[in-house]
């Protein structure tokens, strides 16, 4: 299987402070590959780096090619979609015109199918479709994640990077952002899953990372994770009986 | 004072309004897009209009040297960070525009005959003044972009100073009129609309719907907004803030240069001009709050008419009224304004 994205030795430092040191992950085309690990790991510092938004040091390869200095307009436009932790959505402006800008750079390029693009989103999340001329910040948490995670799909991403997409979210609406997670690997989309809520990430994922202050400490495939002693100890803990109502 | 002056009066008052509402507006555009109070907003006012002036006295004007000038520096500094091992994509068509077209554009100028249409003389004009909006956008502002907004606006009034001086050197002292677009009189009941009057209202609330209908319908007016709002948000979409601020300063510019060839007929323009008239933008831009286009464009028809009816009844203040009025709007802003907290 090819390999849509290859992070190696990515260091980044704020300051005198290494908050992510020689970190390598890898994506295989159409997996969910997950991160999980307590606050401050890195994990958010990581996606940042990946797709040029803070300055680092190692190599990324996206899609075959190299970017030695990663730029996020350039990636953006190679097809790597970020939907950040804080969402960045355009608050004071309606659904639907946050979704057209998903596509901006698609539309630059000459590519003027994003209606068709569109039509599927509203498909994937018909609660965006009745809100659509609402501006963005009067929706509830979990709309705005849909909206987010909409807005990203308009780019047609060939890998989406999410950033605790479950953050602040009602159990409820945690499993259905999960269950759209699923659906979106089913159609095709390579994912890369940051979470700090890791039985549910753990359940959905393929292959996993576990990010403890700034380093990968260990990795393998989601399955064996989720039965490796130190991760249940750890991550899954007491908490998990509960939370495996949620995932499942 | 009867009806008939009170009406003319307003009339005079909407007109000059009108171009503060556009100037205005491109302030409250560029402020909230790159965080720059442009103070040199003005001076695109009085370059518009001078260079118009000199293009009709058959004269090439100094503001084609200064697009010249630019764009070499624009063009050295690409040069030199692709020397540095910055990637060379797009370096062929920022070239282009940075040495190809003031190049072109000065050969044209001087090799062509002058052209004695009005239409001919607005377009180059508008050719020569508008580009340097963004050439000064990458010089001055584009390195120190994310840099806090009092360091935005030292730069601003450094780029102020250096054009109201170059204005100087370019034009001379002397004022400048230019010939009217319509020579026409029109009767409105008991007042008298001329030509020009019209011209500039109509071109005024063209460029407004023009505005609106870019910032409402088009993706690129909608990813300048979404810039406004979410800077890294806009990033996330593969808009870049450089070509937003670019954007940004080519439309200020373009609103400038505009209303100087609108109001050129009517007032004489002299060098330091545009900075006054720029303020009055200023002010009406500061009563929307430097965020709000419609109470923005309402406050400069304010400005407008407050300043007409205070040069009848005590013309030595004019221009103290008009600033005075920025004192209650402050407090009744800061009486009003709750501080909304960033999304989440």
């Amino acid at each position: 299987m090819r390999n849509i994205l290859e992070v190696s030795d990515l260091c980044v430092s704020y300051g005198k402070v290494e908050a992510l040191s020689n970190a390598s992950i890898k994506v295989g085309e159409g997996q969910i590959v997950t991160v999980i690990g307590p606050n401050g790991a890195g994990k958010t510092t990581m996606l940042s780096a990946i797709i040029g938004l803070l300055g680092s040091r190692g190599t990324v390869n996206f899609d075959g090619r190299l970017e030695t200095t990663p730029d996020v307009e350039h990636l953006v436009a190679c097809g790597m979609s970020l939907v950040p932790e804080k969402r960045e959505l355009f608050g004071e402006m309606s659904v639907e015109d946050n979704l057209e800008l998903g596509a901006f750079h698609r539309y630059r390029n000459g590519d003027r199918r994003y209606r068709e693009t569109m039509a599927e989103v509203y498909e994937i999340f018909p609660r965006l479709k009745e809100r659509r001329t609402q501006m963005a910040g009067t929706l509830s948490g979990g709309e705005r994640q849909m909206l987010a995670v909409g807005r990203a799909l308009m780019a047609k991403p060939k890998l989406l990077m999410l950033d605790e997409p479950s953050l602040g979210l009602a159990p409820l609406i945690t499993r259905e952002i999960f269950r759209i997670i699923a659906e979106l690997r089913r159609r095709g989309v390579s994912i890369l899953l940051v979470e700090q809520n890791a039985r549910a990430a753990l359940a959905v994922a393929d292959y996993a990372y576990v990010l403890e202050t700034g380093a990968v400490a260990m990795e393998g495939p989601a399955a064996a994770l989720r039965d490796d002693p130190r991760v249940i100890d750890t991550y899954l803990g007491l908490g998990g009986k509960h939370q495996d109502m949620l995932a499942a | 004072m009867d009806l008939d002056i009170a009406l003319i009066l307003t009339q005079d008052g909407i007109t000059s309004g009108a171009v503060y509402a556009l100037l205005a507006l491109a302030l409250v555009l560029v402020f909230s897009v790159t965080r720059v109070i442009f103070i040199p907003q003005g001076e695109f006012v009085a370059y518009g209009a001078l260079t118009m002036a000199m293009l009709q006295q058959g004269k090439v004007p100094g503001t084609l040297w200064l697009l010249v000038a630019m764009g070499v520096c624009v063009a050295a500094l690409d040069l030199f960070r692709v020397l540095r091992g910055a990637s060379s994509d797009g370096l062929a068509s920022s070239l282009g525009w940075s040495l190809g077209y003031p190049l072109l554009l000065a050969a044209l100028v001087n090799f062509l005959p002058a052209s004695d249409s009005l239409l001919v003389q607005a377009a180059l004009t508008l050719a020569i003044v508008v580009p340097t909006g963004p050439l000064l956008y990458r010089l001055a502002f584009q390195p120190v972009a994310e840099s806090p907004v009092l360091v935005l606006l030292i730069v601003s009034v450094a780029i102020h100073v250096s054009m109201v001086g170059l204005g100087l050197l370019f034009f001379g002292a002397e004022g400048a009129r230019t010939q009217p677009f319509l020579d026409a009189q029109f009767a409105l009941g008991s007042v008298s609309l001329s030509g020009q009057q019209v011209w500039v209202l109509l071109a005024s609330a063209g460029l407004i719907v023009a505005l609106w209908l870019f910032f409402g319908r088009s993706l690129y007016g909608k990813a300048l907004r979404a810039t406004a709002l979410n800077r890294n948000g806009a990033r996330l979409m593969g808009f870049s803030p450089v070509f937003a601020g670019k954007l940004t300063f080519l439309l200020a510019a373009f609103i400038g240069v505009l209303s100087g060839i609108l109001i050129a007929p009517v007032t004489t323009i002299y060098y330091d001009t545009g900075f006054l008239i720029g303020l009055k933008g200023f002010v009406a831009a500061i009563i929307g709050g430097l965020a709000s286009f419609p109470v923005a464009a309402g406050g400069a028809l304010l400005v407008g008419i407050l300043e007409s009816f205070s040069s009848f009844w005590a013309s030595a203040y004019k221009e103290v009224f008009v600033f005075t009025l920025i004192i209650p709007v402050l407090v009744w802003r800061s009486l009003t304004s709750h501080h909304i907290e960033e999304d989440e």
